[in-house]
């Protein structure tokens, strides 16, 4: 290939800098952009939620996931450890786990049979030392050197992280005081998975990442609370982020109603309509403030959730350049009673790839990527409450998605 | 009219009277009559549409679980005023209607399901495969769901899910 064809598509264009912040669509459709993205962002400097360790309790229970595109596996060894190793075999590259999840007391890959610990470690590779005098692996063969690629393995409050790198900073110290805190908020208790939902979005997921740092659109976009009558108009919350912009905290406080006057020019601004059955809305009070919405979004693939009662980690699995997998675990906590669970349950209806809430999102990133792909020149537009990355105590910003291209563009070099 | 008595009834006429439930039930959702939807259930029903992935674990989460008919209709309300998606057509192909247990008040179903929906590209996909586990009951207005669960083994999602199934 030419070098003028290699430069054109290895370099992204930024516009020059107008004060506000415009982002190049390229970088949502260039596969080259996709594949510097998983060296630099996925199995670079940056932690990656993999699991919760609600979902791998029992020593030798397992799950297979993936850190971008890479598939991994997180596993629980006989001393409760949790390690994460990348879930390709170390003889000749095959998944040594193909399930979802499940409990093994060690692993074992079909295809030869190589078996490992629940660590990673090599224990086992069969006829090593031949048959009846044939064949066998060299003699300076040593098993010690021949492990699954094993990653750093973090966790707080029982979200499990890991990482490619052996230089970035503690995984505490990566998520911020602000994320830690967020975490720590809503996962104060032992957490009891109560499910998974998978999206398939045909998008970019940084479009996503955008979205997820977004709140300029909750009320214009997801029009189910309006629609019903039951929008709280100039809703008060806080729209922050960490010191390094690259986690993003919306959330949002109960009931501080006020005007309608701001909203009476909005698609769907009317009363016509009310809940047949409010009991869908039905909740309980369950935290100490009064915050009934958080959306933390930490870089690059994890949101955690509390929308009333529900609770959930949505994971953001990459498929390519032009699609995600968006994975939804909704859980509760283990002292939970009956009737805390139903509300909790009920609720989801609300989130998830069905949800009353929640289903526009992935609608919003479909249209978008569509109609970006040929538009390569041109940037978007992000300016809503002055176009920086600044933290505001309310939610009609998108300074968030600033902070969030910000870092991108220091990960990425561009 | 009088309420039918799924005991008195021969297994060719329950058999008849299921399937004919069943095809009215995919017909009104594929020709789009979704505001009829709900005139399929009792008052006091349960629908629930949840991944085979989640069934199979004894966890509870669901795409969709409405506990009474009123939920089936903000679903239809929210579909048609307020929700925001792509305009898609279902095509529900039903086999294997399988009787599995018969009382004088309620008949326990399993059946195959497929929805093929077509977006306004033209192009026509597989977007959910699975099964029911009916129970239904007799009213004054025919058979009647008391329970529709569809256990649906596609468990991944392609985009959303705003139609019911
Ligand atoms: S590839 Fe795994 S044992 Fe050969
Ligand atoms: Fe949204």
């Amino acid at each position: 290939m030419s070098t003028i064809l290699k430069n054109k598509f290895n370099e992204v264009n930024w516009p020059e800098d107008r004060g506000v912040c415009e982002v190049p669509y390229q970088v949502f459709t260039d596969k080259n952009v996709y594949d510097s993205e998983q060296e630099k962002i996925f199995r670079g400097d940056n932690w990656s939620f993999v699991a919760l360790e609600a979902e791998i309790p029992e020593s030798g229970d397992y799950k297979t996931t993936f850190i971008g595109d890479t598939p991994v596996i997180v596993m629980r060894d006989e001393e409760g450890q949790v390690n994460v190793v990348v879930n390709s075999c170390a003889h000749r590259g095959a998944a040594v786990c193909r399930e979802l999840r499940g409990n093994k007391p060690n692993l074992e890959c079909v295809y030869h049979q190589w078996a490992y610990n629940l660590k990673g470690d090599l224990i086992g590779v069969p006829f090593r030392r031949g048959i009846q005098g044939n064949g066998g692996m060299p003699k300076d063969f040593k098993m010690q050197e021949h492990p699954l690629r094993k990653l750093r393995v973090g966790s707080v409050a029982g979200l499990v992280f890991a990482t490619f790198s052996e230089t970035v900073e503690s995984l505490e110290d990566y998520l911020g005081p602000m994320t830690v805190t967020a975490i720590k908020r809503i996962c104060s208790k032992p957490i009891k998975v109560l499910g998974d939902q998978r999206q398939y979005i045909k998008g970019n997921w940084k479009l996503y990442a955008e979205n997820t740092r977004d709140p300029y659109h909750a009320s214009l976009l997801h029009l189910f609370h309006m629609t019903f009558g039951l929008y709280r108009s100039s809703q008060k919350g806080v729209s922050h982020m960490d010191d390094t912009k690259r986690h993003s905290m919306l959330t949002a406080i109960k009931d501080s109603d006020d005007s309608t006057e701001d909203f009476k020019n909005m698609r769907s601004f009317n009363t016509e309509f009310k809940l047949n059955d409010p009991s869908l809305l039905a909740g309980r009070k369950e935290f100490d403030d009064d915050v009934s919405l958080v959306i933390l979004a930490v870089f690059p693939n994890l949101v955690l959730q509390q929308i009333a009662n529900t609770l959930a980690v949505r994971q953001i699995c990459t498929k390519g350049v032009d699609a995600f997998e968006l994975v939804w675990t909704q859980f509760g906590f283990e002292d939970d009673d009956k009737e805390m669970q139903a509300i909790r349950l009920k609720q989801g209806n609300l989130i998830g790839p069905a949800g009353l809430i929640s289903m526009e999102d992935g609608e919003a990133v479909e249209i978008v990527h569509d109609s970006v792909i040929r538009e390569q020149d041109k940037s978007s537009y992000i300016a809503m409450g002055g176009g920086k990355a600044e933290n505001v105590d309310h939610l009609v910003s998108e300074g968030t998605i600033v902070g969030f291209w910000k870092y991108y563009r220091e990960a990425m070099g561009y | 009219m009088a309420i039918l008595k799924f005991s008195d009834m021969t297994a060719m006429e329950l058999q008849f009277q299921v399937e004919k439930l069943q095809s009215n039930y995919v017909e009104c959702i594929d020709d789009d009559r979704l505001e009829q939807w709900p005139e399929f259930f009792v008052e006091d029903c349960l629908y629930q549409i949840i991944s085979r992935e989640n069934e199979d674990r004894g966890l509870p989460v669901s795409a969709i679980v409405c506990d009474s008919n009123a939920m089936l209709i903000d679903r239809i309300v929210s579909l048609r005023n307020a929700n925001v998606y792509a305009e898609h057509f279902y095509r529900h192909i039903i086999s294997n209607v399988n009787i599995k247990g018969v009382t004088d008040e309620v008949v326990s179903v399993q059946t195959n399901y497929l929805v093929l929906q077509t977006r306004l590209s033209g192009a026509t996909e597989i977007y959910n495969s699975g099964k029911y586990l009916d129970e239904i009951v007799a009213t004054e207005d025919g058979l009647k769901f008391k329970q529709k669960k569809a256990v649906f083994d596609t468990y991944q999602i392609q985009s959303l899910m705003v139609t019911p199934i």
